[in-house]
This record gives C-alpha cells, structure tokens and sequence, in this order.
C-alpha cells in the first residue's frame, strides 16, 4: 500500500455527516481528496444526535437544500451501499390549542405561496390517526409525510466508507493544529504534519469557529450539547416523529420499541475535553413534558441519556458556501442542532460550489458574511 | 448508623457519599465517621455486606460450617460500621454523578439517588465508590437458557435465602470462587454431578514465576483449603476447552469438550464462573480514566496512592480498584477514607499517612501472591472471545459473536462505541454489563489489535435505569423538600 | 429450579401470586429468590426475539430477572424484597402499554 497523501485537491476538515458527504461527493466529481477528523468519523454531532431527517418547520433559508437532501435520503442505499437505518414515516408538528393551529395554517399557507408543499395541515381526527397516543385536546398541526428518521453514526460512517471507495483519504486521530495560506494553497498543520491543497472546506462543527477565525473570518459561534434520553422498549404505539408547538419536545419510537425523547435542552459541552456533562434538571422538565402529554409512558424505564457537542450561530441558520474573504474556502458549520437532515444534500452542493464555482440550489441567507460584515 | 429510609429523609448535602456497603465501601464509611466527618453510605441491597459477606445480618443459613470462617468475619466490619454515626441507605440506587455546577469552589458533586420510586439530586463533596466486582462474562452457546446462571448467582442465593439448586448441578470455569462455591453448595446438600475446569494447562508455567510469593500469601492457605474440599468429594473434571449449554427453552444438558474429546453432562443447572473483573460502570459514567490490566486481563480505574481516580475527589477503593479479595477491599477502603478526609481539610497529609502505614503494609500483605492466581486463572482465549458465530454475547439485545467480527471487519468498525450504532450490543438495560468485555476482545481479535488499543464503552447516566415518573418527579420532588425544610 | 436447605430458619410466610398462582415465600427474600425457590423456572420474555429467561447473575448486572411486581414493569427481582400480597407477572416482551399505565 503506499503512503496516504499529504496533498489533494480538497482538504476537508471534520468527519461529521457534512464533511464526509463533501468529500464522497468531491470524489464522485474526481477531484482527489483528504479529509482530517481529530477522532473519528461522526464521534460528536453527527453521531449522537436524534436521527431527526426533518424538513417540517424548518426556515425556509434552509429550505432548497434541504430538498435536494430529502430526494438523497429517499434513495440512501443506492448512493452509500447502506440504508442508514432510514425509514420514513413522516414527522408531525402537534398544535396544542386553536390559536397554535392558526399559526400553522397561517406557515403553511406561506410556503405554498413560496412554491414549497412538503408540509400539510391536519384536523384532529387525522392526528388522532396518526398519533394515537396524543392528548385529546389538541385540534390538529402539521405533516410532513416524507420526513423520518436514520441511525446517526451509522449513516455518516457509511458517507465514510463510501467516500474511501471512491478514493478519497480520510484520516481519523488527526487533529488540525494550524491552518495558513502559502500562496494559492492551503497549509493544515496537524499532529501528523502537513496537508496541501488550493481548496479547502472547513467542517468541523463546533470546533469550526477556531479554523475561521484563524483565517480572519471570527463568528459568534455558541458550543451547545443537546440532550437526548431513550427508553427500554414498548409496545409499537407511534409511528411519525412528533414535535411540539409550544414545548420543547421531539418523540421517536425505533421499531424496536425504544422511545427517543429529546427537546433541544442543552447540558454543558466541555469541548476541549471531549465530553458533555448532562443538566438533569432540564432533562426532568423534557420529562415532565413527557408524563403531560403521553400518560402511558409514566412508568417506562430511560435507560440512557446522552448529549452530543455541536455548534449553534445565533439565528439557528448554518454557515454554508464561499468564504467571503478567501478563493479557495469553503465553509460548512454551525448547523444549530438540525443539520443531520441536510448533510447528504448539502455535500453535493458544495461539492457542486467547489467544482463549478456555483450552484442551481439558493443558498441566500446562508453565508459567513452576514457574520463578518456587519457593523459592530 | 443513621438507616435512610426515605428520599426526603437525606440531607441536601454531605462531605462524604460512598456507594456500594461491602467490606470497602463499609470500612470507608466506618473510617470516615468515626473522624468526624458527615457520611452517607447508598447500597442497592436489601442489607449490608456486598457481595462476598452478602447478608451476613440476616442470613437465614443456620449452620455456620456451611460458609464457613471467612464468611462470618464480615460480621465484625458490619458491626463497626453500625457503631459509626454514618447515615445509610439500603434499597438505594445511584444513577448519576455530575459535577456541581453550583458550587463556589473546590471538588463538589450532584448525585442522582433512587429509594422506592423516588429519585432526588444531593450534594456529595467527595466521593467514594466501592461497586466492587462482578463476575466476568462468560458467554458460551446457550448462556442465556434458564437453568443456567453464575456460580456468583447461587452463592448468593444460599447465602441470603438458603435455597440450593434443586437437581443435577453442574459448575463449570475457574477461579478460587468457583471451588469455594463446590465446596459449600456440597456442604449445603446440592447434588454436584460435576465441576468442569477451564483453566489453561499453559497457565501453570507461565504463574510459576509468581509462585514464590504465593507460597508466603494468605490466598494460599486458603486456597489449598477449598482445593481440596471441593476434589475430595466431587467428580473434578481438568482440562476443559469447550463448553455449552444445551436444551430446548432450558437447560437440559452441558456438552464438553476436552480437546478432542467430547461428553455430555445431563443437568438441571449449570453455574458459569470465569473470575471476576472490576464493575467499571459508574466510574466511567463518571468520568474517570481507566487503564487495561494485563495481569488481571480487565479494565481497571487510575488511581494514586490514596486510591483517588483522575476526577479529583473521586476515590475507587475495594475490588473496584483492581481485583484483590474481601480483606484487602476493607484495608483500601480505610486508606481511600482517609484520603477524603485528608481532602476535606479534617487531617493534614502528615496525619494521613501516620493513619495509612500500618494499613498500607497489611494491604500488602494482604495483596501479596495475587499475581500468582491473576496468571493462573486467566482465562483461555475461547472464553474470552468465543469461537462459535451463533453464541449471543449481549444478552440484553441479543447480538452474536459472528455479528460483532463480521461488523468488525467488513465495514471497518474499530471501537465498541462506533459497534453500538450498528448492533446495539450494549444498548439494552444492563448497559453493557455482560457483554463489553467480549465486543472488546472480539473487536481486538478481529483486527489484530489489543484490549487496550479496543478501548472501553463510553457509559451514559442513567448508571441504573430510571423511571420517567421519577425523573419528571424530580423538580417537585426538591420543591417539595425544600417547603419542609422552611 | 432451587429448595430450601434443609436447616434454613423458618422464618415468617408470606402470600403472593405469579401470573395469577398463589405461592408464598419467606420474608426477607427477594422476589427473585422467592420465585426460584417457588420452582419458577422463567420469569420474562426478551423483547427482541420472545427468548425465555430466567435470573442469571443476581446481583443486579444482568437485568434478565425483570418482571412485573404490582403492575410495575421492569423491576428487577433480585433487588426487590418480597412483600405480604406482591402480584407479580412474567415480563413478556416489551411491556403491554396498559402495563404501563401501573
């Protein structure tokens, strides 16, 4: 075998879902690649997070991305050699009261206007059909059908895997320590020594904000650990993934009977040591909203509770596209805790930026310069 | 002692928690007290003493030839430590440990507690944990049928209830507890039909070198004690290399293989023992850095000399620190006591290690000629890692040895952690209890690396299961101690 | 399947049920321990294939000895002592939803 390369076309910083997927998707254009993941592929966000593959109630900035990924989702297998775990039973958006219904309406009746119809309003009676388990006194809220759920790690293992096979190198335990620019072409110095290429994607989630500002581009980036807990398994009693209106909640039950609870609480993310320590307080409040609203869940076990490190801008909106400041850089972070769903179609679209110089898919609204440009 | 019997009976908080009432965590508690420092000892037991003098207060077993001298010495750590003014609380479960984000400065935690179906967080500002040991897993085709169970399993029983197993016994493995267990089930009136001995011919030379300081060692009196009671009347079979257990919804039969000759052995129950390993899931969910012994073949904490882990303030003392047996449990949980009290600022260092030095040479001695049976009762290589594709090595989710060596090597996984997210071995309830040292020996196996380069799960609180009526329960619960305690 | 020794103190009885049988046990016992004294050979079904399973290691590790103790699911028997009148079930599977309830 010979030595791993230490120049490419491409450097990607990060093994998440994002980095992974740019760089298979960089392969499948033939640019040769090296990605650089500090531990290994999906260790933080991207594989301890909810498996969430959502577009309902997203900001429709994030919208057209999030479509080309949905149409990636729906034909997973045939892109990485894995199902990933997907399935898709939808996910459901539970108003409480009508004035949380009428808000609703009021969101779907806006994107048709926009030209998006991936989510539809339902009555009460449909809900009831399709969340059983739900309090009686909720009138009704939003679907979206295509919506579902996948395995985390192993789906961006499986970007991983597949990005190897089309020839990209990726390197895990290698941590970048400094990145400079020598003339046209980028110089990641890491513990292992350097890597050289003329293009450069910075995806490395909670930890991007270091490598931007290193290259003069500082963002506000907030480092948050979203709590998650699960349950010893159930009885099959709710098929879509259900999130609230008015509370912080999102509820998942696997085929194999476990429930997923979560609700965006944060714990605290230590990220220089790795590791996240869990605020059980907050983690008693996502509980109690539990016990309020699906009363048979009352006595059931939570086995495990956990929190992944990920990175969150200040308008919940990710970084995404060409640095504002440098050709040749590209950045792909602070996914605010939704990102999973976007990360297959969001490589392609990079991949896309990085080969081409543009892309057919809107990304307004996304950049880093509506960080770095702004008055003080 | 102060018995706990109530959640809203515990203090918001105390200088000292120890988890775990056996010969460590008792003498801990014991130590501490008896300083001046406020204790709280948690048990998830019924009753005090651990696993190896489990019940000793209440044991049922009239004939004290039946467990026999070493047993009953438990009686006297009890009775010290119900002597201490330490608070204790039986029936008790403790599901987290987290740093205390409230707190000015210095080491100060928040512990998640359990007592009947009510959970509460208190303050703890130092900690030690005596979790001790549970028997190493020893998966075989068939572990999971009723009628097989661990020889630790029924030495509990006897002791705590006095019921034997009712019809042919077959015990099967290595390690002094399993020669211990013949003897006294023999002496209890179980029929053994017989005992299976795993243990590696090789084994023999490569303790030899160790062999010397044995023959100076308590363990060896003791040892050839139990030898020779469980050989004397009971049909020892040597030199075991295979093993299952057979039957159709429970055990009927044990097939086993001695080389290349093969028997079977009709029975009503099989009891497996292969040694026992640190239980190491509550100091990893806490945080602490833990290293892979090679001698005792096992994960064990990183502990300084006062037995105090990474995280400063937690301390790891008895067989969770490293396997060495009842009395060397009691002696390191004294010196970890004395550790805490020193870090409390009720000694100085100088005290301390007055304190330390007379139980610091008796640990030693205590200590010397482990190695010795560390390298005698390794266990062979089949057991660790089992050969047959079909053997279920997470009980919980039910994942097989072929599952985690195919996963190992066709999709690259390296870890036992990136395992979880393709197999769900350690997943289930027990946390990866009885199944993270096979996926680790697997993993190592299937690609040509060590236990240690494998590394470990990385634990998630909840330590025990949780009910979500408890957690919810969790803020009125504060509220509410708080309104009485105004 | 185990019995009591033949010198075992006595001990006060008590009442309880499995499935619906009437056994009694000894006080001080755990529920695990009085069901394998009862000659209870099973006492949950795993929920991933239905696999029959007895108490294995019972010092709380292995969670095989779950069942249902007074319409709670998912005790472990091994750590529950037994009490006048408990009504205990085999776990089957994953718990019924109704079970749940308690």
């Amino acid at each position: 075998m010979s030595a791993a390369p230490t120049s490419a076309d491409v450097i990607v910083i990060g093994g998440g879902i994002h980095g992974c997927s740019t760089a298979l998707h960089c392969a499948l254009r033939g640019a040769s690649v090296i990605l650089l993941e500090k531990d290994h592929a999906g260790r933080h966000a991207s594989g301890v997070n909810a498996g969430g593959v959502r577009q309902l109630a997203r900001h429709v900035a994030e919208i057209p991305l999030s479509n080309v990924s949905m149409a990636l989702w729906h034909r997973i297998g045939e892109l990485v050699d894995d199902d990933c775990g997907f399935t898709s039973d939808g996910q459901v958006l539970v108003a409480e009261t009508e004035e949380d219904l009428a808000n609703c309406k009021a969101r779907v009746d806006d994107l048709t206007l926009r030209g998006f119809h991936h989510e539809e309003l339902i009555d009460g009676k449909e809900l009831r059909r399709l969340v059983p388990a739900v309090s009686e006194s909720c009138p009704g809220g939003v679907i979206s059908r295509r919506d579902g759920a996948a395995i985390p790690l192993r789906a961006t293992q499986a970007f991983k895997r597949k990005a190897q096979e089309q020839g990209a190198s990726i390197r895990e335990g290698v941590r970048v320590e400094k990145v400079s620019r020598d003339g046209k072409t980028w110089r990641v110095a890491t513990n292992v020594g350097d890597f050289l290429a003329p293009r450069l994607v910075n995806a490395a989630g909670a930890w991007a904000d270091r490598i931007a500002a290193d290259l003069g581009e500082p963002v506000p980036l907030e480092v948050i650990a979203p709590m998650l807990m699960i349950t010893a398994p159930l009885p099959a009693f709710i098929k879509p993934v259900v999130i609230m209106v008015r509370r912080k909640l999102s509820f998942k039950q696997f085929g194999n009977g476990t429930v997923l609870i979560g609700g965006g609480y944060s714990g605290r993310a230590l990220r220089d040591e790795n590791r996240t320590v869990l605020d059980w307080r907050k983690l008693a409040t996502n509980a109690g909203t539990v016990w309020d609203l699906f009363p048979l869940m009352r006595g059931v076990p939570i086995v495990r509770a956990w929190a992944g490190i990920e990175a969150r801008m200040p308008d919940d909106l990710p970084v995404f596209g060409p640095s504002a400041r440098y050709e040749g850089l590209y950045h792909q972070f602070g996914f605010s805790a939704h990102g999973f769903q976007l990360g297959p179609g969001a490589g392609a679209v990079m991949a896309e930026i990085i080969a081409t110089g543009r892309s057919n898919v809107p990304i307004d609204g996304l950049g880093i310069a509506r960080f770095t440009q702004q008055a003080p | 002692m102060k018995a706990v019997t109530a959640i809203d009976q515990f203090e918001e908080s105390y200088d000292l928690v120890v988890v775990g009432a056996g010969p460590a965590g008792l003498s801990a508690a014991a130590r501490a007290a008896e300083l001046g420092i406020g204790v709280l000892l948690v048990d998830e037991n019924p009753a005090p003493g651990g696993q190896i003098y489990r019940a000793i207060t209440t044991t049922p077993v009239g004939d004290r030839e039946v467990l026999g001298a070493d047993y009953w010495r438990g009686a006297e750590i009890v009775a010290r430590f119900e002597r201490a003014q330490a608070g204790y609380a039986a029936r008790c479960t403790l599901w987290s440990i987290g740093p205390d984000e409230t707190a000015a400065e210095g080491e100060a935690f928040e512990i998640g507690l359990s007592l009947d179906g009510r959970a509460r967080l208190i303050g703890a500002r130092q900690l030690i944990l005596t979790t001790g040991a549970q028997e190493r897993p020893f998966p075989i085709p068939g572990w999971t049928l009723p009628g097989v169970m661990t020889a630790g399993a029924a030495q509990i029983a006897l002791k705590s209830a006095a019921i034997v197993p009712a019809g042919r016994t077959v015990l099967a493995g290595c390690g002094p507890l399993l020669y211990l267990l013949a003897g006294q089930l023999a002496a209890a009136g179980a029929e053994i039909v017989a005992v299976l001995d795993t243990t590696p011919r090789g084994n023999w030379l490569k303790a030899a070198g160790a062999l010397p300081n044995f023959l100076r060692s308590p363990y060896l009196a003791k040892g050839l004690r139990l030898m020779a009671k469980a050989r004397r009347s009971l049909r020892f079979v040597g030199g075991v290399t295979g093993l299952a257990a057979e039957g159709e919804g429970r055990l009927a039969s044990a097939r086993v293989a001695r080389g290349d000759a093969a028997e079977i052995i009709a029975c009503d129950t099989l009891l497996l023992h292969q040694g026992v390993i640190p239980s190491v899931n509550l100091s990893n969910a806490a945080g602490c850095a833990h290293d892979f012994d090679e001698a005792q073949h096992c994960w064990v904490p990183r502990l300084d000399n006062w037995f105090g882990s990474s995280v400063p303030g937690i301390a790891i003392a008895g067989d969770g620190a490293g396997i060495g047996g009842a009395e060397s449990a009691a002696l390191r949980g004294e010196i970890a006591a004395l550790g805490a009290v020193r870090r409390l600022g009720q000694i100085d260092l100088a005290e301390g290690d007055r304190q330390a030095a007379p139980l610091r040479s008796e640990l030693e001695r205590a200590l010397r000629g482990r190695r010795f049976l560390d390298l005698l009762y390794k266990p062979a290589p089949q057991f660790l890692a089992p050969p047959q594709d079909e053997t279920i090595i997470c009980r919980c989710e039910e994942v097989t040895a072929g599952q985690v060596r195919d996963t190992a090597t066709r999709l690259g996984v390296t870890g036992p952690n990136q395992m979880k997210a393709f197999l769900r071995c350690g997943m289930g309830p027990c946390q990866g209890r009885l199944c993270g040292p096979t996926v680790v020996e697997l993993i190592a196996q299937a690609n040509g690396t060590t236990p240690a380069e494998v590394g470990y799960y990385r634990l998630r609180p909840p330590v025990k299961p949780v009910t979500l009526a408890e957690l919810a329960a969790l803020q009125q619960t504060e509220a509410a101690v708080k309104a009485v305690v105004r | 399947m185990f019995r009591s020794m033949r010198d075992a103190g006595g001990g006060t009885r008590l009442s309880f049920t499995f499935d619906g049988r009437p056994l009694s046990g000894r006080e001080g016992d755990t529920v695990a321990a009085s069901l394998l004294a009862n000659g209870i050979a099973i006492c949950r079904e795993t929920p991933v294939s239905g696999a029959p399973r007895a108490p294995y290691c019972l010092m709380g590790v292995c969670f095989d000895c779950l069942v249902v103790i007074d319409g709670v699911g998912n005790r472990q028997g091994c750590l529950v002592p037994l009490r006048e009148g408990m009504r205990i079930e085999t776990q089957h599977g994953r718990r019924q939803a109704e079970e749940v309830l308690g």
